[in-house]
């Protein structure tokens, strides 16, 4: 299996291209964002104000890494579950938002979204946060500083390992690797 | 009988290193699991994702930091001997001082907040330590942390079956906790569970049961023959590391029964992720 290397902003090219069970490593800018982030941008469309990230084009990974180290652009920085975000992630894929990092299922109502408005659902492995940290070269807050681990980070990230499992057709890795190892 | 005395700074230095060395280091046993599931994985991407969460433990080790972001709750399981006599402070506050002290030296995260109900506020130094204490015999203070991230512990269910459910009707309440939770504990999982006692018994053995070295099976035939049966169950669902599709779900599953109330069945259990980061100390 070759990871397919993908260079940021996703375009709706990229993700049409990108199918369920797809190893990719992704290299340029990804967001993190996790609950409480995720209930201020929310909050903030309401208000009717102007967000504090561009949403159009971007990757949101939920996550709340531990604090760098002297030298470190991070600390350990793998996914949360992703299930906790499915309340607010179709709002923002409605306003343009294209791909997703986490672990864990998701709800129909996403999925359904993720198909309206091509976006992609990637997985990174959930517990290897060490692992992971290393592919991701400078971590800036850009917002919500007050949530500490749960603010809104700008991450550049150079082949940094997932994998798509859900894919903008709708098919997904979850239920679909699990069928075919189910003993029944 | 001699009462030995220990220094309440000298638990709250432990504790300190206790925590940090839990999160930094996988434990061995957990690691030879991790192996062995790797080779007899059947599906090509869960042995690359087995491999890599091997990676991950020594690069954590190498690189001092934590194996994974959730550096949990500090929960600690304390066996406390009836004759040491605990001075120059108490038990509880010289806990949490560890903690916060580990939790802020080691650079872990703090994940535990305040205001339950309402606009959670972080505490900033993840305490309180959640400590379970038992009262031995003896003049030594044994404590162990087992920090636990907040994705497998959301999977965990308390079972309150009756008696004429009996055992298959507690392996189907075990094997059904663990397929709904499928990918969301960040499988492969350590099943820790428990039946018989009461409702705040059953859990806290399901949770003590995830203490044991990993595939140990109970020393009683007749729960140890359970044991092997559920985890045949759960490695049939299909699940897989990652919950990305293959033959081996769970590195084990642990079980502790308990004498029950002749009207009751309760079944508890306690999902454990693969950073399974347990770590004892003697005083
Ligand atoms: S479930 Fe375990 S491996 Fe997954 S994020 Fe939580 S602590 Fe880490």
């Amino acid at each position: 299996m070759t990871d397919k290397v993908i260079h940021l902003p996703l375009t709706d090219e990229m993700i049409q291209d990108l199918h369920a069970g797809d190893r990719v490593l992704l290299n340029g800018i990804i967001y993190t964002g996790r609950d409480e982030a995720h209930l201020y941008l929310c909050r903030m469309l309401d208000k009717g104000e102007e967000l504090p990230i561009e949403i159009r084009g971007a990757v949101i990974y939920y996550v709340g890494p531990c604090p760098a180290k002297p030298g470190q652009a991070i600390g350990s920085a793998g996914p949360t579950t992703s299930g906790r975000m499915d309340a607010y992630a179709p709002r923002l894929m409605d306003i343009g938002l294209k791909g997703m990092i986490g672990k864990g299922l998701r709800k129909p109502a996403v999925v359904e979204s993720m198909k309206k408005n091509i976006c992609v659902y990637f997985a990174s492995i959930g517990g290897a946060g060490a692992l992971l940290s290393e592919s991701i070269k400078e971590a800036e807050v850009v917002a919500f500083p007050e949530l500490g681990a749960e603010a809104i980070y700008r991450l550049r990230v150079e082949n940094f390992p997932c994998t798509v499992v859900i894919d903008c057709y709708g098919k997904d890795l979850y239920k679909e690797g699990r069928a075919k190892y189910e003993v029944k | 009988m001699n009462v030995r005395e220990i220094e309440a700074s000298a638990i709250a230095d432990a504790v300190e290193k206790l925590v940090i060395d839990a999160n930094y280091y996988l434990p061995e046993d957990v690691k030879d699991a991790l192996k062995k599931m790797r080779e007899e994985e059947e599906s090509d991407l869960c042995r690359q994702i087995l491999g890599d969460i091997l990676k991950n433990a020594d690069i954590a080790r190498e690189r001092q930091q934590p194996i994974c972001q959730d550096t949990g709750l500090a929960v600690f399981f304390v066996e406390l001997g009836q004759d040491v006599h605990i001075v120059g402070g108490d038990f509880r506050t010289a806990m949490d001082e560890g903690v916060a002290r580990g939790y802020t030296k080691g650079y872990l995260r703090k994940s535990s907040q305040d205001h339950v109900l309402g606009e959670r506020v972080n505490r900033g130094d993840n305490t309180p330590a959640i400590i379970h204490t038992d009262l031995v015999p003896g003049d030594k203070l044994t404590i162990t942390v087992c920090p636990k991230g907040g994705g497998s512990e959301n999977m965990s269910a308390l079972g309150m079956l009756t008696p004429s459910q009996g055992r298959d009707g507690v392996k189907k309440f075990i094997v059904d906790t663990v397929s709904r939770a499928g990918s969301n504990p960040c499988p492969p999982i350590i099943v820790g569970c428990a039946a018989g006692g009461t409702t705040e018994e059953v859990m806290l053995l399901a949770k003590k049961a995830l203490c044991r070295k990993v595939g140990e099976p109970n020393p009683d035939p007749e729960v140890a023959q359970m044991e092997r049966e559920i985890l045949e169950e759960i490695n049939k669902l299909g699940i897989g590391a990652q919950g990305f599709g293959g033959t081996k779900t769970a590195l084990a599953v642990h079980m502790l029964t308990h004498p029950v109330h002749l009207a009751s069945l309760p079944v508890g259990v306690n999902i454990q992720c693969h950073v399974a980061r347990h770590r004892t100390i003697v005083l």
